[in-house]
């Protein structure tokens, strides 16, 4: 039993080896940086896999101009803490340009339009590989995603017919034009991420934490009142205690009526669930394979 | 999943699925899951609902736990591995559930190569089959020290005693010819949960333990190599700041030995030798490095190391060596080409090869070798030495995972197509 490594220590030596791995084989890679607690993770694994370096990648936010005010207040402190390098790729821009078309209506997002800015910054800046925290207990299209993951030239990804990956040997070879992204947190759990920040002592935005909040009910989800939320003349705004399971859009996140107020509450909470958290997100109930669909567009 | 006590000191294991297309692996994963509680109540819905959709009404379809493509849905079968994650009070899993079906082994080679333990299902109305043949003994080749054969559909043979001992008998024959340590037998059915997670009440005359509980208890902590220090370079850490001026570390995962402080060391493939000054990690000095760890070694003197360079101990080095003889499993349409020119990863080390010499290829289902059939076809496996650009530092496979794996990528394409287990 000795030389043996908990399995929290095991995953995060993991990450470790696959970021370094990036900075070896890339010659312009980014870290996709949300403002979530699986972003901040990502973030702080970079930050131990260089030590006493800087992170030798910029940090990309792809800012769909709905975001909850606490999460820009909280990338931003963060940017300037460690004097890291942000880059903010704007949907509002995107929009704009007439490079996109805004939804409409009550249940309008702009978390699709996310891909096209996002596709856009990664060609402006010609990253080669871009490093996010989407983890596979997520969703069962990203259950199936290999740490390495192939882009063509359109950012797109192709489910059937992915590169066999083999023990710890990463291909990032590619041909001019194509790209990577890379999860270096695949293969964490939800309950693994928040046993992590505690034991890591990791900052979060208060976001996540139980706060009193005007919100309004649709379709049984408890979504954040704001000035880009439309509401039909039946939904009424309340106050009530709640808190995030995960943070993206506004338009697309619901909170959950919760009293966790520190990390070893919301730990308990997360233990003691029957849902995913991305049960909270509208973006992955528009359709059975939504997500699927997305990511061969090029999403996250 | 509700017990967070004892959370942060638990072991992990990695296991994988295999066995013929149809055979219950995905459906055993979703009965795993499922009687174990780890089911969330959103993502039950979302498949009672799929169920209904795709086969009407009946029993709810546990294998869409993990058959996540829309393509995979619609046929009804496993294309690439799926990983679904769980933990008991006891363990953390993680699962690679991974396609029978012979066109997707590539991606049954994936999911196993990480495993360090491999549940292959055999249909108790067909017994062994190829694909069963082939996928032990690639679990063999990628060196995975514990097999659980679950001889599942017991429902569907009346739970007879007989017929799980005659293909016991027929899967202890095969497999003496393998090299598996560990190889356990367990009668199920994934469909009715019987002796998955909990006692079958229809075979009685069994009396070893449930799939669960053998996952749960199944001795790991040896299976890394402890013995043969090997450290591949990752990169170097350079801060160039005022405090950290003269900093440089070399970063990388341990990928064999224990390295401590003060061990006498020497750089492949220089040949400088140097002691270890310390072992550095963002959470401050480590005493001893093992693997699968990642931390950051400085040495005692100034000398030129870079990426895909190796630090190992002055008396235990690996082979380096330009020629490498290794068993390789083909994963092309693209047939191995003889004289080819392939690029190559080794650890944290690039070069290209060419391949001088195709001895073999297997035949599955007898292992026997078939010297005169060079044609080395998607999911085959053969015998073959390269020569490679730049030395290896290498181990056999079977001593070593980590310093005797390496892959073949198709240069035209950026492919990977050959897994190599260095013999
Ligand atoms: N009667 C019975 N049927 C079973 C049992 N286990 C699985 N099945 C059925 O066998 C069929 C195939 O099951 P899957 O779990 O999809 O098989 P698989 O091994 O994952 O197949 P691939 O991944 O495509 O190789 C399904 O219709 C299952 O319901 C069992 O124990 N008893
Ligand atoms: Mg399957």
């Amino acid at each position: 039993m000795k030389y043996n490594l908990t399995h929290l220590k095991e995953l995060e030596s993991e990450a470790i080896f696959i970021i370094r791995e990036v900075v070896a084989q890339f010659d312009n890679p980014a870290l996709l940086f949300s403002g979530g607690k699986d972003s901040i993770v990502c973030y702080h694994l970079a930050k131990k896999a260089f030590w006493p370096a800087k992170i030798p990648f910029p940090l990309v936010h792809v800012d769909t101009g709905h975001n909850f005010s606490e999460t820009i207040a909280f990338r931003d402190s963060l940017v300037e803490k460690d004097g890291a390098e942000l880059i903010v790729g704007s949907v509002q821009d995107s929009i704009d340009q007439g490079k996109v078309v805004e939804e409409t209506g009550f249940n309008a997002s702009r978390n699709g339009l996310q891909t096209v800015t996002l596709l856009e910054t990664i060609e402006k800046h010609k990253f080669d590989a871009c490093m996010g925290g989407a983890r596979r207990d997520e969703e069962k299209a990203r259950a199936k995603e290999r740490f390495f993951s192939h882009r063509d030239e359109f950012g797109q990804w192709d489910p059937k017919n992915q590169r066999p990956e083999l023990w710890n040997l990463f291909n990032g070879m590619k041909n001019f034009g194509e790209n990577f992204r890379i999860f270096p947190i695949s293969n964490w759990t939800e309950m693994d991420v928040w046993q992590y920040i505690l034991h890591e002592n990791i900052d979060l935005p208060s976001l996540y934490f139980s706060h009193e909040r005007d919100v309004f009910i649709r379709e049984g989800v408890i979504y954040s009142d704001g000035e880009f939320m439309p509401k039909r003349p039946e939904e009424k705004i309340e106050k009530r205690i709640v808190r995030f399971r995960t943070i993206g859009d506004m338009t697309c996140t619901g909170a959950v009526e919760s009293p966790a107020d520190d990390l070893a509450k919301i730990i308990e909470e997360v233990a003691a669930t029957r849902t995913t958290e991305r049960g909270t997100r509208s973006d992955d109930k528009r359709s059975e394979a939504a997500m699927e669909d997305r990511k061969k567009e090029g999403y996250f | 999943m509700s017990d967070t006590t004892g959370y942060l000191d638990m072991e992990l294991l990695r296991f994988t699925t295999a066995g013929s297309v149809d055979d219950g692996k995905s459906t055993l994963i979703g009965r795993l899951l499922y009687d174990s509680k780890a089911i969330f109540q959103d993502q039950m819905e979302a498949v009672e609902k799929a169920s209904k959709r795709i086969g009407g009404e009946g029993e709810v379809n546990l294998a869409l736990l993990t058959d996540g493509l829309r393509s995979e849905r619609e046929q009804g079968i496993t294309i690439d591995v799926a990983y679904r994650y769980f933990a008991t009070p006891k363990r953390k899993f993680i699962i690679a559930d991974t396609p029978g079906h012979i066109q997707y082994t590539r991606n049954m080679v994936t999911g196993a190569s990480t495993a360090n333990l491999a549940i292959i299902l055999v249909d108790a109305r067909h017994g062994l089959v190829e694909q069963t043949a082939r996928h032990s003994f690639i679990a063999s080749l990628l060196g995975i020290k514990h097999v659980i054969y679950c001889i599942n559909k017991m429902d569907l043979v009346e739970y007879s005693q007989e017929r799980y001992e005659e293909i016991k008998d027929q899967l202890d024959d095969f497999t003496s010819k393998l090299e598996i340590n560990d190889i356990r037998y367990i009668p199920i059915s994934a469909l009715f949960g019987d002796n998955v997670v909990d006692r079958s009440k229809k075979m009685d005359w069994y009396g070893g333990s449930t799939l669960l509980y053998t996952l749960e208890t199944v001795h790991i902590a040896s299976d890394a190599n402890h013995v043969d220090c090997r450290f591949p370079v990752q990169t170097v850490i350079r801060p160039q700041t005022t405090e950290f001026h003269d900093y440089r570390g070399y970063a990388g995962r341990v990928a064999g030995g224990v390295f401590k402080k003060g061990d006498e060391v020497i750089v492949l493939p220089s040949g400088f030798s140097s002691k270890i000054a310390k072992i550095d990690s963002f959470d401050g000095e480590i005493e001893e490095a093992f693997p699968p760890m990642s931390c950051t070694l400085l040495l005692e003197d100034d000398i030129d190391v870079s990426r895909g360079d190796m630090i190992v101990r002055v008396n235990n080095q690996p082979d380096v060596s330009q020629d490498h003889e290794m068993m390789v499993c083909w994963m092309s349409t693209r047939p191995l080409q003889l004289n080819g020119k392939y690029a190559v990863k080794h650890t944290s080390r690039s070069a290209r090869c060419i391949i001088k010499e195709i001895r073999y290829k297997v035949d599955i289902n007898s292992l026997h070798r078939l010297e005169d059939d060079k044609n080395i076809k998607m999911n085959d496996i053969a015998r073959i030495t390269i020569r490679t650009t730049v030395p290896l530092f290498t181990d056999r496979y079977q001593r070593n995972r980590n310093t005797g794996s390496i892959i073949l990528i198709d240069e035209s394409t950026n492919e990977t197509v050959g897994a190599g287990m260095i013999l």
